[in-house]
């Protein structure tokens, strides 16, 4: 009896130790944390919180994966953490990475407002912090942003649109979620570029949520307006909008990507299979790529070299000319 | 006499409200919005405005139905928009990673839904939970499950037997159209055929009362939850096929409000005890049309909650039994100075 009960013992610690040696794996982070040094002597490895918003799309599972494959490659420590689309989470993960000492705190936030406390906790603790693809309002109280210029984006779209129509189109344009960052500024940037084209004219505007059911069903709308049938061209924030959209233009007995030339912006893989099949004509790429970017930055930081308080990323124009080659370099 | 007759009436006078809702937003629309009323036969197939509302109500009004039950025994599924997003997940997954044929993904997308909702109901019935706190736990926990289905991606296929449900036409109205005419039919005669529909009313009404009277109560609320999750599964099944894929993150997004909503339009009390079937539909179609007719108008989305918050105030002002007696006393007293 008593020989059973010390044999249970021994058996649950060595469990316990296998499980612990596990979470060690996975996190990377527990041998440090236990014991808390000062920051590393140059060459030591380094020690990298990143906070991600969730993985609501293909497009930020392939943002995680890009950070994630980048630190492994460079032998940094990420901490990495879910915050599965809610700020709360987010603030938490933030505070966890305090505690843990880490040497640079990135973040993806799920929301633009709402930062400062937790933000202010971080720099008194003497961390930098990095944004990655959105920002928060609080411009002094972070080192940089690495993300897409929206703006650009839209203007990219817009003068593709320029060339494939002359400079004659009447174009509809599917918006995304109203007062989200990317929706207003592609269309601010689409509109500025529009200015310089007197034979381009949007005369619809409505906003399909960023999804291809909604994208779908305002299209619908559209061409059953009695504007309808005059449209040429269709301007939609994101991928998955057109993709929608294409089904209405085919439903009312069009041809997408001849009788209207569709740009959108993302470039995802599904855009990249319709601009195959010729439905789509252009899609300008919201890279989701960050990693190598965003460890070049921390390493500047943290070796104290200035860095620039915005890091626009690289991104692309894709058009159905080239479509059938690019797919196979797509990562997403 | 005039007691009885309005006793008659009295289901029509609840729905007609309603239906003095949606006559003036056509009216609106035939002066207002050109081209709103405009149909014509395209490939044998009808082709308008009025077909699309038609199409994208139904989808609405099938959920409502299953809802108007369980809102009738007191109840309230908060779960149907994350068995919507579901029932999609499982249908586009089956086609598209296992080959499965279309009517199995079919079948086995409803069986899944229906099995959701009699969960729902067994937490209602057997744990005593309260329903809105019951039908919670799945609304939260339903889009993960649908979005681990998926794999957290935007599954695609292109089966075109599939796709029918969302995009075919069946009596040259979108398909959608005949479901909802099934499911209402069938609901209709299991609950006004059968004793089935007293049964809900009168546990809607009293619980405790019914069950010593003899009535399987615990039965019951089974069945509502379990045909509301049916219903929510066809529901998903029709927006799965209308995209051509499962949008697990956004199908059914904030579906059961709309539903809720088009229920309470409709004339069902929240309280129970009492539903409307008919109301119910013609409240989804209300909100459906409201909807197209903001889109057609250019009203942008940001200030669109707006004018839909404007006709739900009005139309459940006009139900209320306060406002109604008002109305009806300052009639009176008018008649009286005259």
């Amino acid at each position: 009896m008593h020989r059973t009960s010390r044999l249970v013992t021994r058996l649950s610690a060595i469990v316990l130790a296998a499980i612990l040696a596990a979470c060690n794996n996975n996190s990377g982070s527990t041998d440090e944390s236990a014991n808390p040094a000062p920051k590393p002597a140059p060459g030591a490895a380094l020690k990298v919180g990143f906070s991600q918003i969730g993985a609501e799309s293909d497009w930020r599972k392939a943002n995680s994966e890009s950070i994630k494959s980048e630190a492994a490659a460079r032998g940094v420590n990420l901490v990495f953490s879910d915050a599965q689309q809610k700020q709360e989470n987010q603030i938490k993960a933030l505070r966890t990475f305090i505690v843990q000492d880490v040497d640079v705190i990135v973040f993806a936030p799920v929301i633009k407002t709402g930062w400062e406390p937790v933000l202010r906790e971080i720099k008194d603790a003497g961390i930098p912090v990095i944004l990655t693809d959105r920002r928060v309002e609080n411009e002094d109280l972070y080192t940089t942003f690495i993300g897409a210029d929206f703006i650009e984006e839209g203007r990219r779209a817009a003068r593709f649109l320029a060339d494939a129509t002359s400079g004659n189109a009447v174009i509809v344009e599917l918006e995304g979620t109203p007062g989200a960052d990317p929706a207003i500024d592609r269309k601010n940037g689409f509109a500025e570029v529009l200015a310089g084209y007197p034979g381009m004219k949007i005369i619809k505007s409505q906003s399909g949520e960023f999804t291809r059911a909604k994208g779908r069903e305002v299209m619908e709308t559209f061409l059953k307006s009695p504007e309808g049938p005059s449209i040429t061209a269709l301007y939609a924030h994101n991928d998955d909008m057109a993709l929608g959209a294409i089904q209405a233009i085919e439903e009312a007995g069009r041809k997408p990507g001849e009788d209207i030339i569709i740009v959108s912006v993302d470039g995802i893989r599904a855009a990249f299979e319709a601009m195959v099949e010729g439905k789509l004509n252009c899609t300008v790429e919201c890279n989701p790529l960050l990693g190598p970017i965003l460890f070049d930055t921390i390493e500047k930081v943290v070796a104290g070299q200035e860095v620039p308080k915005w890091i626009a990323t690289e991104e692309g124009v894709f058009t159905r000319q080239t479509a059938a080659e690019d797919i196979k370099t797509r990562k997403y | 006499m005039m007691r009885r007759l309005r006793l008659i009436f009295s289901p029509l006078a609840a729905v007609k409200w309603a239906l003095l809702a949606l006559a003036l937003l056509l009216l609106f629309n035939l002066f207002f919005t050109p081209g709103f009323f405009d149909v014509e036969v395209r490939d044998g197939r009808l082709y308008g405005t009025l077909v699309d509302v038609l199409n994208h109500g139904s989808k609405v009004a099938i959920v409502a139905v299953g809802m108007t039950l369980v809102i009738a025994t007191a109840g309230i599924d908060l779960s149907v928009g994350a068995v919507v997003a579901i029932a999609g997940a499982v249908a586009a997954t089956l086609i598209a990673d296992h080959a499965a044929p279309w009517y199995l993904a079919v079948a086995f997308a409803l069986l899944i839904s229906a099995c959701f909702g009699l969960w729902n109901g067994a937490l209602v019935v057997a744990l005593r939970l309260q329903p809105i706190v019951a039908t919670l736990i799945l609304m939260v926990a339903g889009r993960g499950v649908a979005q681990l289905i998926t794999g957290g991606v935007i599954t695609t296929y292109q089966d075109p037997r599939m796709t029918w449900f969302g995009n075919g036409s069946l009596f040259g109205l979108p398909v959608p159209v005949s479901l909802l005419a099934l499911v209402a039919l069938v609901c209709a005669l299991a609950t006004r055929r059968t004793s089935l529909g007293l049964f809900i009313e009168s546990v809607g009404d009293n619980q405790p009362a019914s069950r010593l009277a003899g009535v399987p109560d615990r039965a019951v609320r089974l069945f509502v939850y379990a045909f509301s999750g049916l219903c929510a599964g066809i529901a998903g099944i029709i927006e799965c096929s209308y995209i051509k894929a499962a949008d697990a993150n956004n199908a059914g997004q904030l579906l059961e409000l709309d539903a809720i909503l088009a229920v309470v339009i409709g004339g069902t009390s929240l309280m129970g005890g009492r539903f409307l079937l008919v109301g119910s539909i013609i409240g989804a179609l209300l909100m459906q049309t409201l909807t197209k007719t903001l889109y057609m108008q250019d009203v942008s989305a940001d200030i669109a909650p707006a004018p839909k918050a404007a006709v739900v105030i009005l139309v459940c002002l006009l139900q209320s039994p306060v406002v109604r007696e008002r109305l009806a006393r300052v009639r009176q007293l008018r008649k009286g100075a005259a």
